[in-house]
């Protein structure tokens, strides 16, 4: 969902991230600053010379060329004033304003918030027309320098990892990394040691502030990871496949062994859901309160969480369902399948609204980004790919991993994390919107156990993974989303709050029939069914209304009005005008015939100039 | 015709008169003697009709006397025989005219001239008469107000009731202004702030402050108003006396005031010759130019009105005389020539005269230098420099003439450096002239050596093609040594190529003939990059309409290559360890087992091919079907085993139009669905609002989205302004015409039309009377 910046409503500014890099850099300056005493002890690096530097990135925009700006006022002095007051700029201190009349915003910046495609040309439009036209356009201008112009308080700014020149940043180890952070980051790297109760899925809440984990042998828990504070822990005795949180942290679903099971915060069983069985992955659509299930008997199930109805069962007739994620930017549902396709479910249509041929086997993996740009996908034939989804669904880049990758998962900046083995890497783009470059894995951890489930925590620059032996949250810089709307996904937010929210998303909830492939398509009108009217309209009416009104001549005066004379000049004008139509039909042809002269074979070779 | 035949009537009249009179006469006649007579004469009368017939034109018959039974009757009068029909003045005719019969004729005429009252209308058309000019005049009432209409129509938002005063927010000053305290320690504060002259709204400086900046010293000040005061009486002095002046009508005075002028600018002309003698020169110029005038004009020749009046008077009257003498005497003067420098003392006097008409010309001139010639227009400009001015010359026109003189010779020097210039300029000129006209005759020489350097030239380039060229034809060499791989390059684009010709992208182009023989070798795949001689003439061959039935085959193979390249891109060649430390990297042998392992392990199920089936079905499945009308046995033989001919079939098959391109068209891997998503679409717009024309148009207004989660909140409040607003509590009265800025109502005029509309067909009645006659 493309969303016009709009941070800190009312929110206490998230300090931890960029303090956090300040504050650590000086404590690496100073154990750089002083080498004598750390020098006279024989540490254990001292000739390496790690100066990975936390620093907070530049801001881009300050790089920017000033060239061209909008300005709302470059005229102000020119503004007619009314009031008798000689001096109305002067202000009640006294002082004047230096830098009178709203800031200037970038074009670049305002470009950004942009919606009209002017690369596409209109048909003639009539004055009336063209004046709402203008409107339009001069709405979006206003809207989207505002929305320029608020993203000033976006105050924060993505943390990243720098090795010094040449440095391998995937050398640096987690230890590292927390030891150089401060110790409220420090404290959001932890390992949970669960051995017990097998290989653990892991679920973050969409605020990123809380953590739901299931364990295959039966262990259910949730908490908030940040305070660590426990909210429900139980044992549900069955194998539980998947795990994920609802609209809100206090609703669970848990696929267990037979059905699907829902549960409230305190562990409390609230629903068992019998049509939903033997669910294998779960997936949670948050804005149309739908909950997706994939099964082992093929079936992908929506279920809709706000009224407790099933919305729609779709077979999709390619055995066992395990692989599946959602696209964040359109809620279509990705699955994968053993004959190294993927398709992709909406809960509108009976059949797949695409089928994408990813791997020559089996597809283990696939994971989304969360502007719905790119997705990554997996396979048994040990291929990592990235795909693009704007239509073309080309591989941009792939990479042949030594074990394959069995889970993956996109960070909300754009980071991809692989699982395999027990080993996660994760591979970073260069920029936001680029896809991640599978040339140099970025960091790389190893686990204590194989890896089950991965997940990248909303706002924090956290990994979750969960593995055979336990959950272990580990620090990646740069993975999330710095800035986060304070309407939409407070981490700060009461319960009142909460509830206050809860009501309001029920109120905007979309309609699970608007899911479709793009979500902008819903902006434009129904062609198809605008011709049908039209037709039904002109075979009702025996005519054609918008038709143009066949040409009747002046009555003239003089005698010249008669009969032979308007049927003569009746006759020129039909003339001309099948004429016209004769000429363009002429033109047409030629051209047409000139479009398939052309790739009929090589090119022309020098040697045909002297065949004509 | 008419007037021709009158008398020919009354001829014809007066002869049937003659009968009427002859009839009784011819009474007392026997009946044989009358019949005898009658046989003869109708014999007669025959035989002239035979001869007038003969003749073929119709002759008019003439009366004649014939049977009296038939004609005369005493009842009526017959006309016959003259094959004129009476007309009612031929009876009133007399033969002599009767004044009895003129009043007759009088009255018949006025008869004739009274025209009779038309019928008035009937009322439905009256009605609807007034129904059309009260609609004619309402729409022009209601027209007015059309801008009005269209602007609120227009309008973004409306505030009900319609109040024109816009409640303009007011900067904290001016709220400040209007603030009183009211509390006791409010007041006490703005006591303290108000002694100490603290201000309120600008901190910076307290008026006091203010003042003193801006207050001057008090000697200077004073001094300033001194002078200001001087310079406003002197003003107002002159000003008086000019319009005393002004006021005075005798001649005499003017004359001698006109003298004094002349006088005086005589003393000056003589003072500045003997001071300047070029200014002096310069004011003879300006004699000499007066003299022109003179000359052309016709003053002072006798020949205007009040000189011919004169010249009636001179007879008689010396006093006219000797004004006429004077005219001729002033012509003269001014006509005379002078001798310009060294004239003589008598022609000077001469001239000196003749400065009294002219020295007025310099003056005036003058006076307009100084700004206008009217002094109250100078009353205006507050500048005191001007004022002393004024009051300084309004009489010395002199000096601003010395002023220009001046000028003109200071204007002399530029004047001569230019000259100077334009000397040297042509020197040079002249020089480059002959300069050029040598060169021409070099030129030859010059031009043969250039064509022999441009010769150099083009050689020096063509060894360099040849090299060029040697190097090309080195890299094709080349090119053909890696034809192999170019080929498979160009297998690898030739999938994508098949599908969009247009986007034909031409990896290699053929150069030589080597490169063909290469390229027909490996031909099978390529059938686009296929070279075929063009002097084989086989361009009909090469048509697109052929080669899909040639490469249809092939063209699956293609796609399915292009897939297995899909699938098996190479890993980049640039490795990292994707694993820490620990796991050590595979080796390329190991990876290639690998891949060996891999592929093994996947031979059996062929998951490309599956794709590939998949989608062909479902190509076809979205397909629209042709429609089959064939009814077997009909106009043939039917039964089991017999099918309808081809040509019935072909005559009967209902083609279904070409759907649009699949989107996946281009794309081998993947298949789109062409399903139409009936739920979303009943969400979507079907129906066009108003203005737009095409639905594109309508797109773009709709394309920002308005709700909050996408705007700012500024921004999301304006764009959902809602389009009416009413206040609360507040009456909405219609509209009226003070509103909006017009003077008189127009809800009256239409009351009183919808009220009487008999007063309005009286105030119509021209109108009316025009659609009437329509």
């Amino acid at each position: 969902m493309e969303t016009a910046p709009k941070p800190g409503r009312g929110v206490p500014p998230k300090k931890d991230k960029l303090q956090a890099k300040s504050k650590k850099r000086r404590r690496y300056w100073e154990e750089e600053t002083d080498p004598t005493t750390a020098g006279a002890s024989p540490g254990p690096t001292p000739n390496k010379k790690r100066n990975r530097q936390f620093r907070p990135q530049r801001p881009k925009n300050a790089c920017i060329p000033k060239k061209s700006r909008i300005s709302k006022k470059p005229q102000l002095p020119k503004k007619p004033r009314e009031w008798k007051n000689p001096d109305p700029q002067r202000s009640l201190s006294g002082a004047q304003d230096p830098f009178p009349g709203p800031a200037p915003i970038p074009v670049e910046v305002a470009q950004k918030f942009c919606r009209i495609d002017k690369s596409k040309k209109l048909p003639h439009s009539k004055p009336k027309t063209r004046s709402r036209l203008e409107v339009a356009e001069a709405e979006e201008e206003e809207t989207s320098v505002k929305a320029a112009r608020s993203e000033l308080l976006l105050a924060e700014e993505p943390g990243f990892l720098e090795g010094e020149d040449g440095e391998d940043t995937a050398k640096i180890r987690q230890a590292d990394i927390v030891e150089a952070v401060d110790i409220a980051s420090a404290a959001k790297h932890f390992d949970l040691n669960l051995r017990q109760f097998g290989p653990y899925r892991l679920n973050y809440s969409r605020t990123g502030r809380h953590l739901a984990f299931g364990g295959r042998r039966g262990h259910v828990a949730a908490l908030d990871w940040v305070t660590k504070r426990l909210m429900c822990e139980i044992n549900v005795m069955e194998a539980v496949r998947d795990i994920r949180f609802l609209h809100s942290e206090a609703l669970l679903a848990v696929a267990q062994n037979r059905w699907l099971h829902i549960y409230d915060n305190q562990g409390i069983e609230l629903h068992c859901i019998r049509r939903c069985d033997r669910v294998t992955r779960l997936e949670f659509l948050p804005f149309h309160f739908l909950l997706a299930t994939a099964s082992e008997t093929g079936f992908l199930t929506y279920l809709d969480v706000s009224v407790g109805k099933i919305v729609a069962a779709l077979n999709a007739r390619a055995g066992r369902l395990d692989v599946m994620t959602q696209n964040p930017y359109n809620a279509v549902i990705h699955l994968g399948h053993s004959n190294g396709t993927v398709s992709l479910w909406s809960p509108a249509m009976k059949e797949p609204l695409a089928k994408i041929l990813c791997h020559r086997g089996g597809v283990r993996a696939v994971t989304v980004d969360s502007t719905g740009t790119y997705m990554a996908t997996s396979g048994l034939d040990h291929q990592l790919k990235i795909f693009d989804l704007r239509g073309t669904f080309e591989p941009l880049s792939a990479r042949t991993l030594p074990q394959g990758a069995g889970h993956l998962s996109f960070s909300q900046r754009g980071l991809l994390v692989v699982g395999m083995g027990d080993v996660v890497n994760i591979w970073a783009g260069q920029g936001k919107a680029s896809p991640p470059s599978l040339e140099k894995p970025y960091l790389t951890h190893r686990l204590s156990g194989h890896v089950h489930g991965l997940q990248f925590c909303p706002f924090e620059d956290v990994l979750g993974v969960g593995h055979s032996g336990g959950i272990t949250s580990m620090l990646v810089p740069g993975a999330a989303e710095p800035n986060f709307d304070g309407l939409e996904s407070n981490p700060y937010r009461s319960r009142k709050q909460r509830q206050e929210w809860e009501v309001k998303a029920l109120l905007e909830k979309v309609p699970a029939e608007l899911i479709c492939l793009d979500p902008r398509a819903l902006a434009e009108v129904d062609i198809i069914s605008l011709e049908q009217q039209k037709k039904e309209r002109i075979e009702r009416l025996g005519y054609d209304p918008e038709a143009k009104a066949p040409f009747q001549p002046k009555p003239k005066q003089k005698g010249r009005s008669s009969t032979a004379n308007l049927v003569k000049r009746k006759r020129k004008v039909m003339d001309k005008e099948h004429r016209d139509k004769v000429r363009q039909s002429l033109q047409e042809q030629q051209q047409h015939k000139q479009e398939k002269a052309k790739p009929m074979g090589t090119w022309p070779s020098a040697l045909d100039r002297f065949v004509h | 015709m008419n007037t021709s035949l009158l008398p020919l009537n009354s001829l014809l009249a007066l002869s049937q008169r003659e009968e009427l009179v002859d009839l009784p006469k011819n009474y007392p006649l026997s009946a044989s003697e009358d019949e005898g007579d009658s046989d003869g004469e109708r014999k007669h009368q025959k035989l002239l009709e035979a001869i007038s017939s003969l003749d073929g034109k119709n002759r008019r018959k003439l009366a004649e006397r014939s049977e009296a039974s038939l004609k005369v009757s005493e009842f009526n009068v017959s006309s016959e025989g003259s094959g004129e029909k009476l007309v009612l003045s031929d009876l009133l005719e007399p033969v002599k005219t009767s004044s009895s019969l003129a009043i007759v004729k009088k009255q018949l005429n006025r008869v004739k001239s009274k025209t009779t009252v038309e019928l008035p209308l009937n009322k439905e058309e009256v009605e609807r008469i007034h129904r059309e000019v009260a609609f004619r005049k309402t729409s022009q009432a209601l027209s007015k107000w059309d801008p009005i209409v269209q602007k609120n129509r227009r309008a973004k938002q409306l505030v009900f009731p319609l109040d024109r005063k816009h409640s303009a927010f007011a900067p904290i000053e001016h709220v400040l202004s209007g603030w009183k305290a009211r509390t006791p320690l409010e007041q006490e504060i703005f006591n303290l702030l108000h002694k100490n002259k603290q201000p309120v709204t600008d901190p910076l400086l307290t008026p006091v402050e203010k003042a003193s900046l801006k207050a001057m010293s008090l000697e200077e000040a004073k001094m300033r108003r001194e002078v200001l005061q001087r310079a406003r009486a002197l003003q107002s002095y002159y000003e008086a006396k000019a319009r005393r002046e002004k006021k005075i009508k005798s001649k005499k005075y003017h004359k001698v005031v006109k003298k004094g002028k002349a006088k005086k600018a005589l003393k000056e002309f003589e003072h500045l010759q003997k001071v300047n003698p070029t200014a002096a020169l310069e004011e003879l110029e300006k004699i000499e130019k007066a003299r022109m005038m003179e000359r052309m004009s016709l003053k002072h020749q006798n020949s205007g009105k009040w000189a011919k009046s004169k010249a009636i008077m001179a007879k008689y009257d010396l006093e006219a005389r000797q004004a006429m003498q004077e005219q001729l005497a002033k012509n003269k003067e001014l006509t005379q020539k002078l001798q310009v420098a060294s004239e003589s003392e008598g022609e000077e006097e001469g001239a000196e005269e003749e400065e009294e008409p002219i020295v007025p010309n310099a003056v005036n001139k003058v006076q307009m230098n100084a700004g206008g010639l009217n002094p109250w227009m100078l009353r205006s400009c507050t500048s005191d420099t001007r004022e002393a001015e004024i009051q300084k010359d309004p009489k010395q026109p002199s000096e601003p003439v010395v002023h220009e003189v001046s000028e003109s010779e200071g204007e002399e020097g530029p004047m001569v450096e230019e000259e100077i210039l334009m000397k040297e300029f042509k020197e040079r000129q002249s020089l480059r002239k002959r300069s050029e006209l040598k060169q021409d005759t070099e030129l030859v020489g010059s031009e043969e050596t250039k064509d022999s350097s441009s010769q150099e030239v083009l050689s020096e380039l063509r060894a360099l093609s040849q090299k060029l060229n040697k190097k090309n034809h080195q890299f094709r060499k080349q090119k053909v040594s890696s034809a192999e791989a170019v080929v498979q390059v160009q297998r690898e684009q030739s999938a994508t190529e098949e599908e969009d010709p247009l986007l034909l992208q031409r990896p290699e182009r053929v150069q030589t003939l080597e490169e063909l023989e290469e390229l027909g070798k490996e031909g099978c795949f390529q059938n686009k990059e296929l070279p075929r001689p063009v002097l084989e003439g086989q361009c009909s061959e090469r048509n697109p309409n052929n080669r899909p039935d040639a490469s249809k085959e092939k063209k699956k193979k293609e796609q399915m290559i292009d897939l297995q390249n899909l699938l098996t891109t190479k890993p980049p060649s640039v490795k990292s360890l994707a694993v820490p430390t620990t796991i050590e990297e595979l080796e390329d042998k190991e990876e290639r087992d690998q891949k060996q392992v891999i592929k093994e392990a996947f031979a059996g199920d062929d998951v490309i091919r599956d794709f590939l089936r998949e989608k062909r079905e479902a190509v076809e499945a979205s397909k629209p079907k042709d429609l089959d009308l064939t009814l077997p046995g009909w106009g043939e033989w039917g039964g089991v085993g017999l099918k309808p001919s081809a040509k019935k079939r072909r005559w009967f098959l209902i083609k279904a139009p070409e759907g649009p391109p699949r989107k996946d068209k281009n794309l081998p891997n993947v298949i789109i669905n062409e399903k139409r998503n009936i739920h979303a679409a009943a969400h979507q717009v079907r129906v066009l609002p108003y203005p737009f024309t095409h639905h594109q148009q309508f797109e773009r207004t709709i394309q920002t989205p308005i709700g909050s989660t996408w705007n700012t909140q500024r921004a999301f409040q304006k764009l959902t302004t809602p389009k009416v607003v009413t206040k609360p509590g507040h009456i909405i009265r219609p509209i009226k015409a003070e509103d909006v800025g017009y003077r008189s109502s127009s809800r009256s005029d239409l009351s009183v039309m919808q009220r009487n509309p008999n007063r309005l067909s009286a105030r119509h009645k021209k109108h009316l009377k025009k659609n009437s006659i329509d």
